[in-house]
């Protein structure tokens, strides 16, 4: 098996957010699988243990998911591969200061 | 493996059989603490609060008090108060009599002092506790166990290794009749509905929504973003960037079964089954409204390490990743790192959980305990006087 496979994880097949099991420097190459699918991303940023990368391009605006649900909003456009953490995602429920929706 | 507990005058089975000494109020929370350390076989409940509270937070405070004296770890109860605050030693210790229990008290200011009251309560808690010394355990049912389940100090990895674990370790004690406790209502926000999806019927779902809800409503009154400290910044640096994301891992902890109720800060649930508490995500505040409720073990998942443990119930911590577990083993008793590891599966996790809260039910003592852990934080959520 290659040892890539180990090195995140992906929990929903509707995710767009994989995460790290181990840290990874920019340019490394990871194979992901999730059920039947597979697909080789090449990393853009260096991610951290436990920190998320994108698997696919997220357009800005859009809703990010991690778990087949969604955790916020994308304040930028991300692409494949790029670190998706507090620079670019933010809290849609978490904005208690403005009025509920 | 066989469980045994203490079967109290209410029916509740005790897996602890402590003395409590009770302070009424933070002001002789240090005298009842230096009687507790005077007593072997007590422990004393360090009370954050008790005078100068409005409305919701005095009922919250008197239910959570005397719940806690009624706790099935607790044999008996001495009372320690003040004098002059407003729910005074002799009410409490009535409050706490009606239920069948043990209880005496003595007021520091009618004592004399605080040396005089030291005097007194080391005597009767050594009375009350050579008594308690004789209550033999019985032999009990899982049905009569009722776990607290908290993580803080979470990473990414609590959504996929501990809680997950603590999950299957819960669906094995609600099968047989058990009932498991979550609180953290601002960790909900963002899963709500998935919580609410698994209400055994509609009403628990509404009653969901509803104080997850009131707890946003709340924070808007506050004109704060709840996103300022949630998720807090040592969730950030470890990788959780939303309130969803970590809610979205924080309730896997509950299992699979259906909530069965919902209830208040401290409040003892009628039914056995999965039920929700309406409890901030503080940790030691969290996990005091989870004993005060008759939680007799808490389940306690961490991705950074943390030291606390509640002062009525045991708490088994649990860690999402093993290089947590080996820099903190003092203060971890059981890792589930190698879920994350792909070594070990989910389901035999929480069989190695499971395992675990048998054997600290039957008197293994935790990490928490060894190192006498006993804290205790009451919520308080308008304003002290």
């Amino acid at each position: 098996m290659d040892d890539t496979l180990t090195k995140s994880i992906v929990l929903n097949e509707n995710d767009d957010v994989a995460v790290a099991l181990t840290d990874l420097a920019a340019g490394t190459v990871i194979d992901i699988r999730y059920g039947n699918a597979s697909q080789r991303i090449t990393l853009r940023d260096n991610i951290k243990r436990m920190h998320k990368f994108a698997l696919r391009d997220i357009e800005k605006g859009r809703q990010i998911i991690k778990y087949g649900q969604s955790i916020g909003m994308a304040t930028a456009g991300i692409k494949e591969g790029e670190h998706v953490h507090s620079h670019n995602l933010v809290s849609i429920r978490g904005q208690t200061s403005k009025p509920a929706v | 493996m066989e469980l045994t507990g203490y079967r109290r005058p209410d029916g509740r089975v005790g897996f602890r059989n402590h003395v409590l000494i009770l302070p009424t109020v933070l002001c002789c929370s240090q005298v009842a603490e230096k009687i507790s350390r005077r007593v072997p076989g007590t422990v004393s409940l360090p009370n954050n609060s008790g005078c100068a509270l409005l409305g919701r937070d005095h009922e919250v405070f008197s239910r959570t008090i005397i719940n806690a004296a009624r706790h099935p770890n607790i044999a008996a109860t001495l009372v320690i108060g003040l004098g002059c605050e407003r729910f005074t030693a002799p009410n409490i210790a009535g409050a706490i009599e009606k239920y069948g229990k043990p209880v005496k008290y003595l007021s520091v200011q009618e004592s004399g002092g605080t040396l005089k009251t030291l005097e007194e309560g080391v005597k009767i808690a050594g009375e009350m506790a050579a008594e308690a010394a004789g209550i033999k355990r019985e032999p009990v049912n899982v049905s009569d166990l009722s776990v607290g389940l908290k993580c803080g100090g979470s990473d990414p990895a609590s959504g996929i290794s501990a809680n997950p674990a603590v999950g299957a370790a819960v669906d094995k004690i609600i099968d047989a009749g058990g009932t498991a406790v979550m609180g953290e209502i601002d960790e909900c926000i963002g899963a709500e509905h998935l919580m609410a999806a698994n209400a055994v019927n509609e009403q628990v779902g509404r009653d969901i929504i509803d104080v997850v809800a009131r707890f946003e409503e709340r924070c808007r009154m506050f004109g704060a973003d709840l996103s300022s400290d949630q998720p807090s910044l040592g969730n950030v640096e470890a990788g959780l960037t939303t309130i969803e994301e970590k809610s979205l891992g924080c309730f896997r902890k509950i299992g699979s079964r259906p909530f069965v109720q919902v209830v208040d800060y401290a409040e003892i649930p009628e039914k056995h089954g999965p039920i929700l508490m309406n409890t901030p995500g503080f940790d030691v505040t969290c996990i005091s409204g989870l004993a005060a409720g008759g939680c007799q073990v808490i389940l306690f998942t961490t991705g950074l390490g943390t030291p606390v443990g509640v002062s009525l119930a045991p708490t088994i911590k649990i860690s999402t990743n093993t290089a947590l577990y080996d820099k903190m083993k003092d203060n971890i008793d059981i890792d589930c790192g190698p879920v994350l590891d792909g070594r070990e599966t989910v389901l035999a996790a929480g069989e190695r959980i499971f395992d675990l809260i048998i054997e600290v039910c039957n008197g293994r003592l935790t990490q928490a305990e060894l190192l006498e852990e006993n804290l205790f934080s009451i919520w308080t959520t308008t304003t002290t006087l």
